[in-house]
């Protein structure tokens, strides 16, 4: 048997090379999750543009206080929605974002449920938004 | 990247010093006998498990007869607490521990708990420090055992162990440390430091693993958890790990040699550490105590920054360190260490521990104290602060 290292290649690439940190300063959604009880917070920023009718993020980024895997889960999440409409970025499951960093420890599936969480709450503080804009 | 690794984590495990694995080689294919054989194999063996024992004796003052021999230090505590439990129920079911234990006294004690003892665990004050005077507190004339560590896994804090042990001698309660951490580097009798039990183990101090040992005051009423052929004066029975006590006995012979010089140097290089580290890099703060602490430890905690993401980006610059005790790795609850002397949440997590060894040197220091900066520098660039935005925030609230 062949022990696998703790953390895949593409999770150390990503947290030690992350594409998508900073904050984007007039963003359209904003989700923050997490909380300093478990060691992990994580801020996403959406901007998004409509085109041909749909609602499409054209921008996203992160910031991410947390351990390896809590930031590398933010940058893969943050490409995976990129250029999606907002319906296909709410399909994106955990599972999803783990497939595409190859693997995670068990111990730190959360974070990748935390970067969905993240995800889900940019784009509901966006439909907010929206419904008071048009009040 | 440094030409060789780094190994800064030798609070977690130590390489065996090369005498020791010399001293050892005999005895797996040699002198292999066992020890409760009647044949010269087995004389041999046993000639060399005595010896052993005088060894490891001598060096915190003890007879060789009250040393009995184990696989790890966390059987050496199992065997102490439950032991002394067991033995002594008739005379009390309480039983003292500190808050800041290693998980294998406070998970035995927690077993004892659920067999009817009780237990009483003592606050340390924000070095970590457990008071003498809330061990006097604490005692009950029902209390059988008191169990303080010696010297902190993680924070490095040396604990008044005399007056502890003074006062359980006073009360008649037995009076067992956990001394892993602190044996072989620092001084310990346990006659002048009213020690009635004491582990060590010997891969923390450049011995192999798979060796430990319990030092038993010769008089103490203590029950076995293993039953068997009588080894260890029936203690402990199970066939005797004749090449690792070897081992275990040569790198006690070694510390003892050169034991104040070491810990001077380390002394040197752990305050040069925390000099620079806390000059170094803003929001940078010590846990424990700066002085009265191991001379090999030093324990950090950064303002917005979490301390796993320290290690990977330490390991990937080819240095070895640890968030804590390497236990602790495996479930995502912060340090109850840390918790223990006050910090919150977010700060125990932002932790770094970096423990040296016989083989640190200065360069190594100045080369960690290179790259580390501009690790929590990155890291905080990832984080953006987010941290203090809301310190309260406990939900997924939305900003």
């Amino acid at each position: 048997m062949v022990i696998r290292p703790y953390y895949s290649k593409e999770v150390i690439k990503r947290f030690t090379h992350p594409k998508n940190f900073g904050e984007i300063k007039k963003a359209d959604g904003v989700g923050r999750v997490g909380n300093p009880r478990c060691g992990d917070i994580m801020k996403l920023y959406i901007k998004v543009e409509e085109r041909d009718g749909k609602e499409i993020i054209k921008d996203i980024k992160f910031n991410t206080l947390g351990c390896a895997a809590a930031i590398a889960t933010s940058d893969m999440a943050c490409d995976l929605v990129k250029g999606k409409t907002l319906k296909e970025a709410l399909k994106i499951d955990y599972k999803k974002i783990i497939k595409e960093l190859g693997d995670l420890p068990s111990i730190k599936i959360h974070c990748s449920v935390l970067a969905r969480e993240g995800l889900k709450a940019a784009i509901k503080n966006y439909y907010e938004r929206q419904k008071k804009e048009k009040r | 990247m440094p030409k060789r690794k780094i190994y800064l984590d030798y609070a977690a495990t130590t390489p065996v010093d090369p005498r020791v694995f010399r001293a050892m080689l005999p005895y797996f294919n040699k002198k292999f006998g066992n020890t409760m054989s009647l044949h010269s194999f087995g004389q041999e063996a046993r000639q060399a498990l005595e010896e052993s024992r005088e060894r490891v004796s001598e060096l915190i003052g003890a007879k060789p007869e009250e040393v009995i021999f184990t696989s790890s230090a966390t059987e050496s505590n199992n065997l102490a607490l439950k032991g002394i439990a067991f033995a002594n129920r008739k005379r009390g079911n309480h039983i003292i521990i500190s808050s800041i234990e290693h998980p294998c006294i406070m998970e035995s004690a927690r077993w004892l708990k659920k067999q009817g003892f009780k237990i009483t665990r003592l606050p340390v004050d924000k070095y970590g420090f457990v008071s003498p005077e809330n061990v006097k507190k604490a005692i009950k004339k029902e209390t059988i055992l008191v169990s303080v560590i010696h010297a902190s896994n993680e924070i490095g804090t040396i604990q008044p162990i005399k007056e502890i042990g003074k006062i359980c001698k006073k009360k008649g309660a037995y009076f067992h440390t956990d001394a892993v951490q602190s044996f072989g580097k620092i001084p310990i009798n346990v006659n002048t430091m009213n020690i009635d039990l004491l582990s060590a183990s010997s891969h923390k101090m450049y011995g192999p693993k798979g060796a430990a040992c319990l030092y038993i005051r010769k008089g103490t009423r203590i029950e076995p958890i293993l039953h068997g052929g009588g080894q260890e004066t029936g203690l402990r029975s199970s066939t005797v790990n004749v090449p690792a006590i070897v081992g275990f006995a040569q790198a006690c012979k070694i510390a003892k040699k050169g034991m104040n010089k070491e810990a001077k140097r380390q002394i040197g290089l752990r305050d040069k550490l925390i000099k620079g580290v806390l000059s170094k890099i803003p929001g940078a703060h010590l846990n424990g105590r700066p002085k009265n602490r191991l001379p090999n430890n030093a324990n950090f905690w950064f303002e917005g920054v979490e301390g796993e993401s320290i290690v990977i980006q330490l390991d990937l610059s080819g240095i070895a360190a640890s968030t804590g005790s390497a236990c602790s790795s495996v479930n995502l609850e912060p340090s109850h260490v840390l918790m223990a002397i006050g910090l919150k949440h977010e700060q125990a997590h932002g932790s770094l521990r970096l423990t040296l060894g016989r083989w640190t040197r200065e360069s190594e220091i100045n080369y960690l104290l290179a790259v580390l900066p501009g690790i929590v520098d990155n890291l905080r660039k990832i984080s953006g602060n987010i941290g203090d935005e809301d310190k309260s925030s406990s939900s997924s609230a939305l900003s």
